[in-house]
């Protein structure tokens, strides 16, 4: 298997760096050409929910970096079906067009790569 | 087996830096390699030489620096997440005039590629404190 990366980040957009530190990953992969896969789970799920204004906490606006994600070759964010629904979510109340993943499709999607880093 | 370990989360906050030496010291009693341990998020504050915890409870930042000298293993300190929490080598504490360092030595500061490199030069890579 050629080597690719899932990086699965789980963390709410704003508690501490998690989100921003777990997209940070993301890039550097993509700047060394190294296939990657972003994927959200548990409350990873709200870093793409519409409506962000993070002006005032003062931070930067996370949702806005996963939109520029395209700009480093990584063409979708993969989202996790379950958590979504656990937490009462549609895909229509996120900020972009996602790829969404059932639980049935989540271990065939996670073998397609040669590593995970989970945050 | 080659491994690759990341540690997320801080001495004083998380049990991932013990968790993970107790992981890295079975791999080295079992003749397993250790081909880099990366220090990530919170996990930077592990390579600290000014904690000093009471002297009843386990000095973690003492015991890995030990660990890793012993084994002279590859230790990387992520520069970006290190310098947010206030963990700098000389280096850096020049660069951006601050009052003093305090990386120990037996670590390296380095970028984030070293996580991903580290990841594939391994067969595994464990994730502790996500």
């Amino acid at each position: 298997m050629s080597q690719s990366v899932c990086i699965i980040s789980t963390r709410t957009p704003y508690c501490g760096q998690f989100a921003r530190e777990a997209l940070d990953a993301v890039l550097v992969c993509a700047s060394y050409d190294i296939p990657a896969a972003f994927l959200l789970m548990g409350d990873g799920v709200f870093q793409l929910l519409k409506g962000q204004d993070s002006e005032h906490i003062p931070r930067k606006n996370l949702s806005a970096m996963l939109q520029a994600l395209p700009l480093y070759g990584i063409e979708t964010i993969h989202v996790d079906e379950t958590s979504l629904f656990e937490r009462g979510l549609a895909a229509s109340q996120l900020c972009q067009p996602v790829t969404v993943l059932s639980q049935g499709e989540l271990p065939t999607f996670l073998r397609q790569h040669s590593r995970v880093l989970n945050f | 087996m080659k491994f690759a370990l990341a540690v997320y989360g801080a001495p004083a906050n998380s049990q991932a830096p013990q968790s993970a030496l107790h992981f890295a010291r079975a791999l080295v009693t079992g003749g397993h390699e250790i081909v880099r341990l990366f220090f990530y998020q919170d996990g930077v504050n592990t390579a600290t030489a000014i904690a000093q915890p009471p002297q009843d409870e386990s000095d973690l930042p003492a015991q890995w620096q030990a660990f890793i000298q012993e084994h002279q293993l590859d230790a990387v300190v992520c520069i970006a997440a290190a310098l947010r929490r206030g963990v700098v080598d000389r280096a850096e504490a020049r660069r951006y005039r601050l009052p003093g360092s305090n990386l120990r030595d037996g670590y390296e500061l380095s970028g984030l590629g070293q996580l991903v490199e580290g990841a594939l030069l391994a067969d595994r890579i464990i994730t502790f404190g996500s």
